[in-house]
C-alpha cells in the first residue's frame, strides 16, 4: 500500500482490515472480499447514494448508511450481514418494485437484469406493495431513434444512463425531468430522443441495470432475409466482436472467440461470413492516402478519422465547424457493403438488389449510419442491417447453438484475411497505429522499421505522439469518449494542439467498450478493467498475425488490382468515400 | 402535476434577448448561477419556453436538458405563457374539502384548458395552487390578483364573464 496515503483500521463483519482513509464503506468491504449490493453506483461517474440497496450498519452512525458514499473512519465497525441490513435492503427492493413494470419474462434484460438478480438474492415479495403501475401511469415507449429505445416503465431512476450521457460522454441529452412521483428520465421539453443531439453511442444502454434502455432489435429482418430463397445473405464481422461475444455466453472477458463466432454465424444460416478486418485495412489505405494528399497539397488539417459513426454525429451536432476536417472515408462496415454490392456482385453476376448485407458490430450508432445519405454506392444501401454483438448473441441463442463448445471455423474467401493493423481498429489508438504503419511506408516509398507504435496504445482518454517519417514530423493525437474529443477539438481551435492527424472514437476505450457490447453488471464495470482486457485480445492477435500492415494484405491487393486501381482512385472515391452534414444542436428550435 | 409546455407562439423581442444575454454575461464564471439566471430570464419573458432555454443553453454552454431538469423540478418556473387572464384555484386542504375540485373542473371545462395550461390564443391560463392562506373564504379562486371567496360551481360562469375581452 502506498505510504503517502493515510490508512485506517476498520472491521468488516468482525474481521479487521487496513484500508486507505479516503475509501468508502463499499470499497472497504470489497477490500475484505465482502460484496455490498448496489444499483445506482458507478465508480467515478455516479456516486449519489440514491437507490438505498447498499444500506449497511456502521458504528457511529444514527441509522443505516449508504455504503457507496459513506466514508470510512478509524475504528469503524461495518456490519453487512445482520438481519436488520437484510430486511432493509429487501424492503427497499420491494419499494422499487412497487411501480416497476414486472413483465420480466418478455423483458430484453431477463436473466441479465441487475434488479432481478438482487430480488432473487434477497427473496423479495414482488406483490408486497399494491402495484401502482397502472395503465394510466404508463409512460409511452420512446422508439423515435433508429438505434436506442427507452421504456420508462422499466426505469428505477438510478440515473446511471444520465451519468453515462452527461458525466462520461459530456453530452447530456437525457436527464431527470419533473419531481417527486412524476420524476422520470427524458430530454428537454419531453422531446423524443431522435430530435435531440443524441449520438447513439449506446453507453446509456450498457450502463442501465434494467430493461429501460435497449437497442432496436433488427434480428428478425435478418431471419426473414435468410428465409427468403431469392436473397443472398452475407455478413461481415467487426474486429472487436470476436473479443467480446464470448462474454454473452458466460466466458471470461478477454476471450478470443473468432473461430466459434464464424461457426455459429454459419449455423444461423448466413450464405457467407466475412472478416471486416479486410475493409479496416481498406479504410487505412484510403485514409493514409488522403492524409498524405492533404499534407502535400495544403488540404484541411488536422485530418480526423471517420470510422466511428457516433463520433461523426457528435461532430455534426456539436462541432459542425470541423466537418471539413473529417476524413471522407466511409467506415469499414460501409466500405465492405459498398465493395460487396459492386465489385463482388459484378464478379459473381449477382444483382445487388438480391444481396442482403449485414454487419455485426459492437455499436448502436452503426444503426444510424446504415440509413444515412450517400451510403449507397451500388444504388442500394451499402449495408442493409447493422446488428450489435448482443443481437448476434441473441440470434445464436435462438438458433440453439452450444456456442462455448463449438469448434473453430474460418472466414469465407475472398474476404477472409485481415492484417493485424485491421484487427486493432477495435481499441482506442488502433486506427492511428494502423494508419501510421501504412502512411509512413507510403510517404517513404519503402520500408519503415517501426511497427509497434506503443505511444498511442493504452486506455487513457487522450494521447499525443510525434513521429519522424523521413524529414516529415507527424504529430498525432488520439482520443476516445466524446468528453475527450471535446477537449481535443477545443485545444485545436485555441491553437494549443497542432496535430496533423487525430483519431477519435466515440466510446471510451474505443469499440471494445462500445454501446453494443455484451452487458456486464456494474460490479464488473466498477472493479475490472474491461477495456484493457478486451483490447488485449486484439493486440495479441495483431502481434501473431502474418501481416501487420494494411497495404500488405494480399486479398486487399487483389481487390485494388481487379477493381479500384490505385488507392484514392476516382472509382474508390465514388464507392468508398462519403459526405457529412452540418447539423447544429438545437436545429429544431427557431 | 405534469408540466405541459405552451402552445402559444413565442413572441420574444430583440430587446428581451439582449437583456437576457446581459444577465448571462453578468454571471459568467459564477458557480451555482443557473438559478438566478433562470429567475431573471423568467422576469424578462414571464415564462421559460424552449426559445429562451436555447439562449441560456448556448450562452452558458450547458446542455439544454440539464437546464430543463432544473426548470421542471421547481414550481416557481413556468413553462407556459401566462395568459392575459391568469386564473388560479386553490386546492389546499380547506378549499378542497369545501369543493374546489369541482370549481377548477368547471373552469377547465368552460375555457377548454387543463390546469397548468394556457389557451392557444394566449388569453387565459389556469393553475391549481396550494393553500394561499385564505381558508376562511374557502373555496378560493384568484383572477389577476382579485380574490373570489366561497365560490360555488354555479357561479363560475358569471365570474369568468367579467373577463371576456
Amino acid at each position: 500500500m502506498d505510504n503517502a496515503i493515510n490508512t485506517v483500521k476498520v472491521k468488516v463483519n468482525g474481521r479487521e482490515i487496513e484500508v486507505p482513509s479516503n475509501y468508502t464503506v463499499l470499497e472497504a468491504a470489497r477490500a475484505a472480499n465482502v460484496n455490498i449490493p448496489t444499483l445506482c453506483y458507478l465508480k467515478d461517474i455516479n456516486q449519489i447514494g440514491a437507490c438505498r440497496v447498499c444500506l449497511t450498519e456502521v458504528t457511529g452512525a444514527r441509522g443505516m448508511v449508504a455504503a457507496c458514499v459513506y466514508p470510512v473512519a478509524d475504528g469503524m465497525e461495518i456490519k453487512t450481514n445482520t438481519e436488520k441490513v437484510r430486511a432493509a435492503r429487501k424492503l427497499n427492493l420491494e419499494l422499487v418494485l412497487s411501480n416497476h413494470d414486472k413483465h420480466c419474462l418478455s423483458c430484453v434484460r431477463n436473466t441479465t437484469c441487475e434488479l432481478q438478480k438482487l430480488c432473487n438474492e434477497y427473496g423479495v415479495d414482488e406483490k408486497k406493495f399494491v402495484n401502482s403501475y397502472t395503465k394510466e401511469d404508463n409512460y409511452p415507449i420512446d422508439d423515435s431513434s433508429v438505434a436506442i429505445i427507452r421504456n420508462n416503465n422499466k426505469c428505477i431512476l438510478c440515473r446511471r444512463c444520465v451519468a453515462a450521457c452527461k458525466n462520461l460522454q459530456d453530452i447530456g441529452v437525457i436527464g431527470t425531468n419533473d419531481r417527486g412521483y412524476d420524476t422520470h428520465i427524458g430530454s428537454q421539453y419531453e422531446m423524443k430522443l431522435a430530435d435531440t443531439g443524441c449520438v447513439n453511442c449506446g453507453q446509456c444502454i450498457v450502463h442501465c441495470p434494467t430493461g429501460a434502455l435497449y437497442e432496436r432489435d433488427d434480428t428478425q429482418k435478418i431471419f426473414d432475409a435468410i428465409n427468403d430463397p431469392k436473397k443472398h445473405v452475407a455478413i461481415c464481422c467487426a474486429p472487436s466482436v470476436r473479443a467480446t461475444l464470448g462474454e454473452a455466453f458466460g466466458m471470461a472477458p478477454g476471450t478470443d472467440v473468432e473461430g466459434k463466432m464464424v461457426n455459429a454465424i454459419r449455423q444461423i444460416g448466413f450464405d457467407r461470413v466475412y472478416n471486416m478486418n479486410l475493409t479496416a485495412d481498406m479504410t487505412i489505405v484510403e485514409e493514409a492516402t488522403e492524409l498524405i494528399q492533404r499534407i502535400q497539397n495544403g488540404g484541411k488539417l488536422p485530418m480526423i478519422t471517420s470510422c466511428s459513426p457516433g463520433w461523426i454525429k457528435y461532430c455534426e451536432h456539436y462541432f459542425p465547424q470541423f466537418t471539413e476536417n473529417l476524413s471522407t472515408c466511409k467506415s469499414p462496415q460501409q466500405m465492405f457493403g459498398a465493395t460487396y454490392k459492386t465489385y463482388w456482385a459484378q464478379k459473381n453476376g449477382i444483382d445487388p438488389k438480391d444481396i442482403f448485407f449485414v454487419s455485426v458490430i459492437p455499436c448502436t450508432a452503426k444503426k444510424f449510419e446504415v440509413q444515412r445519405d450517400d451510403q449507397n454506392a451500388s444504388g442500394y444501401p451499402d449495408v442493409d442491417v447493422a446488428i450489435t454483438t448482443r443481437e448476434l448473441a441473441r440470434m445464436i441463442e435462438k438458433t440453439g447453438i452450444d456456442f462455448v463448445n463449438l469448434p473453430d471455423e474460418k472466414f469465407d474467401e475472398p474476404f477472409a484475411i485481415g492484417t493485424g493493423a485491421g484487427e486493432i481498429f477495435g481499441a482506442t489508438g488502433g486506427v492511428m497505429e494502423a494508419a501510421l504503419r501504412t502512411a509512413a511506408e507510403l510517404i517513404l516509398g519503402g520500408k519503415f522499421e517501426k511497427v509497434d507504435f506503443e505511444e498511442v496504445r493504452g486506455t487513457e482518454g487522450i494521447k499525443h505522439a510525434m513521429y519522424k517519417v523521413g524529414d516529415l514530423d507527424v504529430k498525432v493525437a488520439v482520443c476516445s469518449g466524446t468528453a475527450n474529443a471535446k477537449k481535443v477539438l477545443k485545444a485545436i481551435e485555441a491553437g494549443e494542439d497542432d496535430s496533423v492527424f487525430v483519431e477519435v472514437m466515440c466510446c471510451p476505450g474505443g469499440c471494445v467498450n462500445g454501446g453494443g457490447q455484451p452487458y456486464q453488471p456494474a460490479v464488473v464495470r466498477n472493479n475490472v478493467d474491461l477495456k484493457a482486457l478486451r483490447a488485449a485480445v486484439l493486440y495479441k492477435s495483431d502481434a501473431n498475425n502474418e501481416y501487420r500492415k494494411s497495404h500488405e494484405n494480399p486479398q486487399l491487393k487483389l481487390v485494388y488490382d481487379e477493381f479500384f486501381g490505385s488507392y484514392g482512385s476516382e472509382k474508390a472515391h465514388h464507392i468508398l468515400h462519403t459526405s457529412y452534414v452540418k447539423r447544429g444542436l438545437y436545429q429544431n428550435v427557431k | 402535476m405534469k408540466k405541459k409546455p405552451t402552445t402559444v407562439a413565442f413572441n420574444g423581442t430583440p430587446e428581451q434577448e439582449e437583456k437576457l444575454k446581459a444577465v448571462i454575461g453578468k454571471y459568467r464564471g459564477v458557480k451555482g448561477a443557473m438559478m438566478p439566471i433562470l429567475q431573471e430570464a423568467q422576469d424578462i419573458y414571464g415564462y421559460l419556453p424552449v426559445e429562451v432555454l436555447k439562449i441560456i443553453a448556448e450562452g452558458t454552454e450547458t446542455p439544454m436538458e440539464v437546464i430543463y431538469g432544473i426548470v421542471s423540478f421547481y414550481s416557481q418556473f413556468k413553462l407556459n405563457y401566462i395568459g392575459d387572464t391568469a386564473i388560479s384555484v386553490c386546492l389546499g386542504t380547506a378549499c378542497y374539502v369545501k369543493g374546489s375540485q369541482e370549481v377548477i373542473d368547471t373552469v377547465s371545462e368552460q375555457l377548454g384548458i387543463e390546469p397548468g395550461a394556457t389557451s392557444a390564443d394566449g388569453k387565459y391560463s389556469l393553475d391549481a395552487t396550494r393553500c394561499i392562506g385564505a381558508c376562511g373564504l374557502a373555496p378560493v379562486m384568484v383572477i389577476n390578483g382579485t380574490v373570489y371567496g366561497k365560490v360555488k360551481k354555479s357561479e363560475v360562469k358569471g365570474i369568468l364573464a367579467k373577463y371576456k375581452d
